[in-house]
Order: C-alpha cells, then structure tokens, then sequence
C-alpha cells in the first residue's frame, strides 16, 4: 500500500513539473532538487525527504504535456514516487517508460490525498475509499523496454547485436 | 486499405510494403537534431556503451544535428560548460551540422533545420525537443523524443518500438482575411481538439489554404501540432515545398514527395473555412484556452515577444514592422523581438525592418529560445502580462509562476504594443 501524496489536475505541463529555468541541470542526479519547483510546500516536503518512496502522485488527464524534457520523468523518478494519471502526455510517457519511471494510466481514477492505495495488476484500488479503478495497459510497443530495465539496457542490448555481427 | 503519410514514411523507413495503424515498427531515422540538450544526449549515450566493449561512436554523424538555440550565449558557467562538453563531443564524433553561437549561420533549430536543407520530405526526424513536430511542415514525419531516447537513435541508427499512429485529416479551404495568420489558424485548432485532443496521432493537413500557404505558415502550424498532443504535423510535399527546398534552402538531390492514398483511413476528418476565422488568442495558463482576441481586448500587458521558432520568420517581422514603422510603442510596455535565425535577423536588417522596430522601441535580440521558456532573458515580474507569439503560456513558462502569458500572431502583437493593452489588429490603423 502507498500514500497519495498530490494530486494534481487536468494538463499539468513539465514547466509545472520541472520549471525550465532549471533545465541547465540535466543528470538525473541533480535533477530531483527542482521537482515541483513552483510549489513550495511539495517541493520543501520532498527535499526534507519527508516522503516515503513509493509514495503516489495523482494526475489528471494530459499529465506532462509540453516541453520534452527529460528533466521531468527523472526529477520524479529521484524520489521514488509513482504517478497514476487519467491521461498522459506522449513523450512524458514515454520519457517515463525509457528512464523506468512508474506511471500507471487510469482513465477513472478519484483519490485524494493522504487516500490508502493498492495497485494491482490490473487495477488500482483506493483502500481508504474502498474502490476499484481499472488500469489501462500500456502501449505494447513499451512493454520490451520496460522489460529491460529501461531505455539505456535495452539499446545496449541491441547495440551489441548490432555491431558485433 | 490505403495509407496516410505517416504511415508511408514509417513503411519505407522500416522496410516494409505497408504498415497498419497499431503496428509496431523500428524506422530508420534520417536526422537527429538535438540543442543544448545536447549534454544529457551525450551522458546517456555514454551510458548505453558502458560495459559493452565498444568504442562509443555515433551511427551516422552526417544525420546528427546539434544546433545551440536554447541558452545563447550561455548565461550561466553550467551551460556554457555543457556546451563545451557538445562542441568537444561535435568535433570528435565529426557531426558537421552543428551550429554553435555565432552570427553567421544557426538560429534556432527548428527554422535551422528547414533553411539549411536538413528537412527532406518522406524522411523521418527525430528531435530531442517537442516542437520538431515542426518539420512536418515540408513533408518529413518528424516528432520530439526524451534524450535518452535520442541517444539510443545515435548508437542504432532507429527509433525503437515506434507504434504506427492514427492520423487527423484537416482540410483547410478559403482564404485567411487581412490581419488574420496561419497562427490564428492553429490556435483555433488547438482550442478544437483541445491540448490533448491529438495525443498518440499525427495532423494531417489539406485544402486549398494549405495549397497557398508558403512554408513559412505550414511551419506554424505543424510546430504548434504538438500543443493539441500530436505526435507530429505534416504538410503533404508539394510544388510550395519543391521550391522551398530547392530556392531557399539550396538542397539540390531528388525529393521523395510521399503523398498520402486517396482510400487512406483517418481517425478523423475536420474541416475548416479559414476565412470565417478572426485574430485568435490563447489566454493563460493553457494552450487550448482559446478566444477571439475581442473577448480579451482591452487587457493591459507588460511585455510583448515576437520571435521564437512558431513566429520569427521575415514575414512576422515584416508584419510587425508595418505596424510599427514611425510609430513608439507604449511607454510601459517592452518588446522583445527574436528572429528565428541568423539569416532572417540579416535580412531583415537589409529590408529595415531592424530599424522600424528599433525606432518604435522594440529591443532586437540574437535568436534563440531563452525567454519563450523562461530560461534566458526576458523573464517577467510579478503580476506582469506577456503577449507572445511563442506557442506556450503555461502557468511559469516564462520564468514566473506569477505571471500570465497570452499567446497569439505577430499581427496581434504588434497592433498592441502602441496601445499597451490587448488589440484587434482589424481596429488599428
């Protein structure tokens, strides 16, 4: 089980997630600092690590629309959390899948924060409200990367295949 | 069943006779363009080679583009530090298409990419930036990647486990009235289908507005595709296209014009007569929150942008020069102005339109990106309103989370920058 942490709503875009004066640091080292930037409390929560890994982020519907950066799949990555969503924005996601970000797409999803969640293979249940939401499966395409290990295994895989025939 | 462009380009890039909707496919790419962005490509590339063995070297230099547009000159020790890491990598992998911060070529690299002939119809372009949907615009299936994504096309040479997507038809007819743009055109759009409205599909456009429009509008349009979630814009290569190419751009080799099949299937079909469209204005804080700019006439703003990749070609500068020439805008209000590239700030330096501007008080800034995003001069104050003919005003986009951002045509701009507030370019002069 997993806390949800925040919610956010509909068309939150990566300048929300990672502001883009921040975007001259790059190494997903670095980069969990500027997570949610712009909200202070959120933000200072995070940085005292007063959020448990594994800790759940509740989107609306276009989560991560905008900028490609990667900046911020790695910045919500850095903590360890977990972003279920009723949409997701096409490179956030895939940006998502290639760095080994959990995101978990539910069409349905009503949680508020501080709400018990337990996901499962197919759904995710809110404990606290007693609810099931179904997930919809990511795009198969992704499947084999997120088999991998990531994006950066799965090319070195390949890579290998590649140029040492 | 036939197929759409998309769905050609990805055919022919894969090796196949055909691919459906939903097919999963590995399309050799044509052109990876990354900006400064760069030094993240180059991190996880680094890291792809880990452990392998094997010398760390690009698949094809010669279809790499690095184009420094986003922090030109640097502003801070970090960036200019991670554009030396580029510009050293750039030289020993012999990646000649990078364009370093100079004036005698680049600019930003979605207008770089289209005036150096980087662009080819029927090519697929990967860019590790979202508006590289822009490159549709001369008939290239081009689409933004993460960077970790781009440096897996550098070490294979393919964009792995590319799902084929569904394509939008959008046919626009009629003719664009005086003072209206193809930005009021995407704007519309974009309020249509909403910022998620194409999400996982490609925008296909026609009709007889597209017929007339030169490349320059079709750039518009297929770089704000990404705004309603597109995977990309594309323009169907043409005569407009053929010329572009061959007069502007100077590309000399034979042009694959990939149409798309008369049967092909499409997601949707919308049609659209652009001459019962007015000037259009996207309020804050998102993209897909459009209006007539009536509806918001009269809102005083603080700073005006004209430039960025969306509008910082010579005819936005031409028109904004028009309005402007002998004329002072308002005492509070500062506008920045951001040729697209190098070659579009000389000529319109050649046409005066450097000067008009200068003389109306507008400040002329080397291109680049920086204040679109709020990374690089240009950022606003607390409370203070931008109207920008950048193509996003999200909630901080331009350095504050305190600030508003209206989006809209160089035509809307400048028709407000005498006044000070926000104007109906049709009620001016």
């Amino acid at each position: 089980m997993a806390t949800v942490v925040y919610k956010v709503g509909d068309d939150v875009s990566t300048d929300t997630i990672y502001p883009g004066r921040f975007m001259a640091t790059v190494l997903p080292s670095e980069t969990p600092q500027f997570c949610f930037a712009d909200d202070k409390a959120f933000n200072g929560a995070l940085q005292r690590q007063s959020v448990a890994p594994g800790s759940i982020i509740v989107g609306g519907q276009n989560f991560g629309c905008g900028s490609s950066r990667e900046q911020a799949a790695s910045t919500i990555k850095g903590h360890g959390l977990v972003v279920i969503a009723r949409g997701f924005a096409r490179i956030f996601l895939q940006n998502s899948i290639n760095l080994g970000l959990r995101t978990v797409i539910c069409p349905s999803i009503e949680a508020e924060v501080g709400d018990e969640i337990a996901l499962t293979p197919t759904h995710v249940r809110n404990v606290t409200r007693n609810a099931d939401f179904p997930i919809v499966p990511l795009p198969a395409a992704r499947q084999a990367i997120i088999d991998a290990g990531g994006l950066i295994a799965y090319t070195r895989t390949r890579l290998v295949a590649d140029r040492t025939r | 069943m036939g197929m759409t462009v998309a769905q050609k380009i990805l055919a022919r890039a894969s090796g196949l006779a055909a691919v459906n909707v939903g097919d999963v496919v590995e399309p050799a790419v044509d052109m990876a363009m990354s900006h400064e962005n760069t030094a993240l490509v180059i991190n996880q590339f680094l890291e792809v080679f880990k452990g392998t063995g094997l010398e760390p070297r690009v698949w094809d230099p010669s279809k790499i583009a690095v184009i420094f547009d986003h922090r030109v000159p640097a502003e801070s020790a970090k960036t200019a530090t991670n554009q030396k890491k580029v510009r050293e990598f750039a030289a020993a992998q012999g990646i000649g298409k990078f364009h370093d911060v100079r004036g005698d070529s680049g600019g930003i690299c979605h207008q770089v990419m289209a005036e150096e002939g980087y662009d080819r119809p029927g090519a697929v372009i990967v860019g590790a930036d979202s508006h590289t949907t822009s490159h549709g615009a001369l008939g290239a299936l081009a689409f933004g990647v993460g960077a970790t994504e781009m440096a897996s096309v550098w070490a294979l040479g393919r964009a792995v486990n590319i799902q084929v997507p569904a394509t939008i038809k959008v046919v626009l007819s009629g003719r664009l009235n005086p003072a209206v743009t193809p930005k009021d055109v995407i704007l519309h759009l974009v309020g249509l289908l909403t910022a998620e409205g194409g999400n996982f599909k490609v925008i296909e456009f026609h009709g007889d507005a597209i017929a007339a429009m030169p490349t320059s509008g079709r750039l518009v349009l297929c770089n704000m595709s990404v705004e309603a979630g597109a995977t990309s814009g594309i323009v169907p290569a043409d005569a407009e296209t053929v010329r572009y190419l061959r007069e502007e751009a100077g590309v000399t080799d034979p042009l694959d014009l990939v149409q798309p099949d008369p049967d092909a299937a499409y997601d949707r079909v919308i049609e659209i007569d652009v001459a019962t469209l007015g000037p259009q204005i996207a309020c804050p804080h998102t993209v897909d929150n459009v209006k007539s700019v009536g509806a918001v006439a009269g809102t005083k703003v603080h700073q005006i942008v004209i430039g960025s990749c969306t509008n910082g070609r010579l005819d936005d500068l031409e028109e904004a020069a028009r309005r402007l020439k002998g004329r002072t805008i308002a005492k509070d209000v500062r506008m920045l102005v951001f040729p697209a590239s190098w070659k579009i700030y000389k000529e319109a330096m050649r046409r005066g339109y450097i000067g008009d501007l200068m003389d109306a008080g507008a400040v002329i800034m080397n291109p680049g990106c920086g204040c679109c995003l709020g990374i690089h001069e240009g950022a606003l104050g607390d409370g203070e309103t931008a109207l920008s003919t950048t193509n996003r005003n999200f909630h901080g986009r331009m350095g504050n989370p305190n600030s508003d951002v209206y989006l809209c045509s160089p035509a809307v701009a400048a028709a407000s920058a005498v006044s000070g507030v926000i104007t109906d370019p049709r009620k001016e002069n």
